[in-house]
């Protein structure tokens, strides 16, 4: 028997990044929110510097709704699928993923919002790939760009200005959009190392500049400046450096008395009333099931569990799922094709142990439209990154770029030698959608309540793939401008679960081709936003999180001034 | 999770019981290394701790992958975090044995160090016989496992007397790193500690205590 709970005015589904900023305007306007989160609170004590359990097994004490619930992948509709997956790559928890995430956080660049009318006046018509579902956005970055502002300032990030009010500072990055104000943090500091890479890619004419991080650098809001443990990467900080939405965001929602939270809550459906508005959601907690009504349903969950939650709430109105009466819940879906790397070897010692994969150097002269692609066979491009981030096991898991075997005596003496001497790189890559790139459900496998999984059917394309191979051209000559004796180019592998997951739920103004409006909101239920990547139409050639937070606060801003007409 | 015996658990449980606790990490290793396997049969742990032996040897730059105990991670971690990989394990085990006896007569663990090696690359290129799915899966497997074993935490096992840190050159854990000490030519003293020596951290989560609803 299910327990019906009193009505909220807002459920957010997933306090996560995305919807870890968003209860923050709708706590302060006054708002009741209800946050249900199918994970527990973690804290620091849970964030040791452990990494067999938070690289190698997935944090298995929390990630435990996401790991149920593993998507199934096949590159196509006639492949077959590919071996299914132990770990999700996802994190269950208030904050969600910006616990253990990089927390790296890019604007996108103008061109990202107007690829299609970017591109065709630049190259003329037919230089969007064939195929390709890509539209530009329902807005330009000018548009976005006081969320950015606010977001920056509510979680905290750091970084380096390259365009404040149109006026380029050369030790920013030279190619964003123009930003209102610098960053309310200075960058995290560099290394030698870091510096060793700044200093060639100088040399060959780039433009380097280190990267924005939701990380203090100095103290912010009370909480302490990072601390360069180097056990970021995929893991929670100690002394709450990394700003995730469980250390900013949500406690000062929660201190307004205005949202309540339950934890370890596993949404099942988003119910509809007799007039196909959202009526609110059904969930499980500890074996029982709550039916929380509300007003309005703001659906925050990852891309996947987005996509998955709305093609399960099916019902008279809605019968092939909730706002999909237009077949486009789970369309234009692309991941960033973070594959792909360039691993150096350096003739001495790096020191690399310690630090975190948001303190490094960038390169942005190659991604999006930054360069001219009129004699190129591809539009897109990527941002180079190299940072200081390495731990005992994958160090020893180095490649042994044909130097040695990977295994045996002559093995060990290569890895005493080199284990600090080789380098990777994290290449972003512009990804596109196209037709046959789409989510669904799939037909057999189930979590443990019965429900099917999401089926990923999905490939990277020709245009992915030319723009890959260009960018390891160009970090391999960062890296030998650099002084790396060896290089090596790591295959671009397939369009498997990715931590950068986009569309399934896109957002523009036309509904036979979008879910949501401009604003959030379904084109076919106007009381149920959704926020998350999953509304992101492009990736452009960076990390997602800060512009899926700009989205989501910009919704919830929207839902709070105009609450009379969203509500009902 | 269970715990392993780490040599600091046997340091703990020495001085618990009144014993001298000054025993030389040699004699601890020793001892952890005599404790009976929890999950493998005794035929399949002396095949496995064979095959670690070669995969990271006991060399002149010195001990290897059985002296850090990771036959031993791998038996703790069958019994939870990869207990999905036991099947493959007592299939993997017992086709490398199989296989050794068809090609050389003889069991793998009392096989010469030379011929043994001549397996493995078997294994490695997917050449030897009597594998499901394949040779190479279950050579990728356990390499994987062994470098786990013998560079992660000694929390879980493996890593005993901080071997595998010493043999990379790893610095250890510092909870604060200064800029300093992040020059690529910075001389680090190396700290040898679990994550869990640090008392600030608890292994399991323990939100549902602090929660409030």
């Amino acid at each position: 028997m299910a327990t019906r709970l009193d009505r909220a005015d807002v459920v957010v589904v997933g306090l996560g990044g995305a919807g870890g900023v968003a209860v923050e305007p709708l706590a302060a306007a006054g708002l009741n929110v209800v946050g249900l989160e199918a994970g527990t609170r973690l804290g620091p004590r849970d964030f040791a510097p452990d990494e067999l359990r938070n690289n190698f097994r997935g944090w298995p004490q929390a990630a435990q709704k996401c790991n149920r619930e593993i998507p199934v992948h096949r590159p196509s509709a006639s492949a077959p699928d590919n071996p299914r997956g132990s770990i999700h790559v996802m994190m269950n928890g208030v904050g969600g993923t910006t616990l253990h995430y990089w927390a790296q956080s890019w604007r996108l660049n103008p061109w990202d919002f107007k690829v299609v009318s970017e591109t065709t006046r630049r190259y003329g018509a037919g230089r969007v790939p064939r195929g390709s579902t890509v539209e530009d956005w329902p807005f330009g970055l000018e548009e976005l760009e006081p969320y950015y502002d606010e977001v920056e300032r509510a979680v905290g990030v750091s970084g380096q200005a390259g365009n404040v009010k149109g006026v380029i500072d050369a030790r920013g990055n030279i190619f964003e959009g123009a930003r209102e104000r610098a960053y309310p943090m200075p960058p995290l500091r560099g290394t030698e190392f870091t510096d060793v890479m700044a200093n060639a890619a100088q040399r060959l004419g780039w433009h380097p500049f280190p990267g924005p991080a939701a990380v203090n650098s100095e103290t912010y809001d009370g909480r302490s400046a990072c601390l360069y443990h180097g056990f970021c990467n995929r893991g929670g900080c100690h002394v709450s450096a990394k700003n995730s939405t469980a250390v900013s965001t949500i406690p000062r929602a929660e201190r307004s008395g205005k949202l309540a939270i339950v934890t370890e809550a596993h949404v099942t459906r988003i119910d509809v009333d007799g007039d196909g508005r959202a009526a609110g959601v059904q969930y499980l907690k500890g074996g029982e099931t709550y039916i929380q009504p509300a007003s309005v349903v703001l659906l925050a969950g990852y891309t996947y569990e987005n996509a998955r939650l709305l093609l399960l709430s099916t019902s008279a109105a809605f019968p092939s799922g909730l706002a999909n009466n237009h077949g486009q819940v789970g369309r234009h879906y692309f991941t960033h094709n973070q594959a792909g790397g360039v691993l150096a070897l350096f003739p001495r010692k790096l020191n690399r142990w310690y630090g975190l994969p948001a303190q490094g150097v960038a390169v942005d002269n190659f991604a999006d439209d930054n360069f001219d692609h009129s004699d190129l066979d591809f539009i897109g491009g990527g941002n180079l990154w190299v940072y200081s981030d390495q731990r005992p096991i994958a160090a020893a898991s180095m490649p042994t770029f044909g130097r040695a075997p990977r295994w045996g005596s002559r093995w060990k003496s290569f890895v005493m030698e080199n284990a600090d001497r080789w380098v990777n790189s994290y290449l972003q890559k512009t990804t596109l959608p196209y037709e046959d790139n789409y989510l669904d459900l799939h037909p057999t496998v189930k979590d443990p309540l019965g429900d099917p999984v999401i089926r990923i059917t999905a490939d990277h394309k020709d245009n992915e793939k030319r723009v890959a191979a260009y960018i390891q051209d160009k970090m391999e000559q960062w890296f030998l401008e650099a002084g790396a004796v060896a290089t090596v180019r790591q295959p671009f592998g397939t369009m498997g679960v990715s931590t950068h997951a986009y569309g399934g739920t896109r957002m523009g103004d036309d509904p036979a081709t979008n879910v949501i409006d401009r604003w959030g909101f379904c084109h076919e239920v106007p009381n149920l936003g959704v926020l998350g990547a999953s509304v992101m139409g492009t990736s452009g050639a960076r990390n997602p999180t800060l512009t899926a937070q700009a989205l989501a606060w910009r919704t919830a801003e929207h839902l709070a001034a105009d609450w009379r007409s969203i509500a009902g | 999770m269970k715990r392993r015996w780490s040599r600091r658990e046997m340091l703990r449980r020495s001085a618990a019981l009144g014993d001298v606790v000054a025993v030389p990490a040699n004699v601890l290793a020793q001892a952890a290394n005599a404790a009976p396997y929890v999950n493998l049969s005794a035929a399949e742990a002396a095949t496995l701790e064979a095959l670690v032996a070669r995969l990271i040897p006991s060399d002149a730059n010195g001990p290897g992958a059985l002296e850090a105990g990771a036959a031993r991670y791998i038996d703790g971690a069958l019994a939870n975090a990869v207990a999905a990989q036991r099947p493959a394990y007592a299939a993997g085990l017992a086709a490398l044995d199989a296989y050794a006896r068809s090609r050389a007569g003889g069991s793998f663990a009392a096989l010469p160090p030379e011929r043994q090696d001549e397996l493995i690359g078997d294994l490695e290129e997917n050449r030897a016989t009597g594998f499901a799915p394949s040779s190479s899966a279950f050579f990728e497997l356990v390499l994987g496992h062994t470098l786990e074993g013998t560079f992660g935490d000694p929390h879980y096992g493996g890593n005993q007397d901080f071997i595998g840190w010493e043999l990379i050159g790893y610095p250890g854990l510092r909870l604060a790193v200064t800029a300093e000490q992040q020059r690529m030519d910075a001389k680090l003293e190396p700290l040898r500690s679990s994550a869990y020596d640090h008392t600030q951290f608890d292994e399991h989560t323990t939100a549902g205590e602090r929660d409030g609803d």
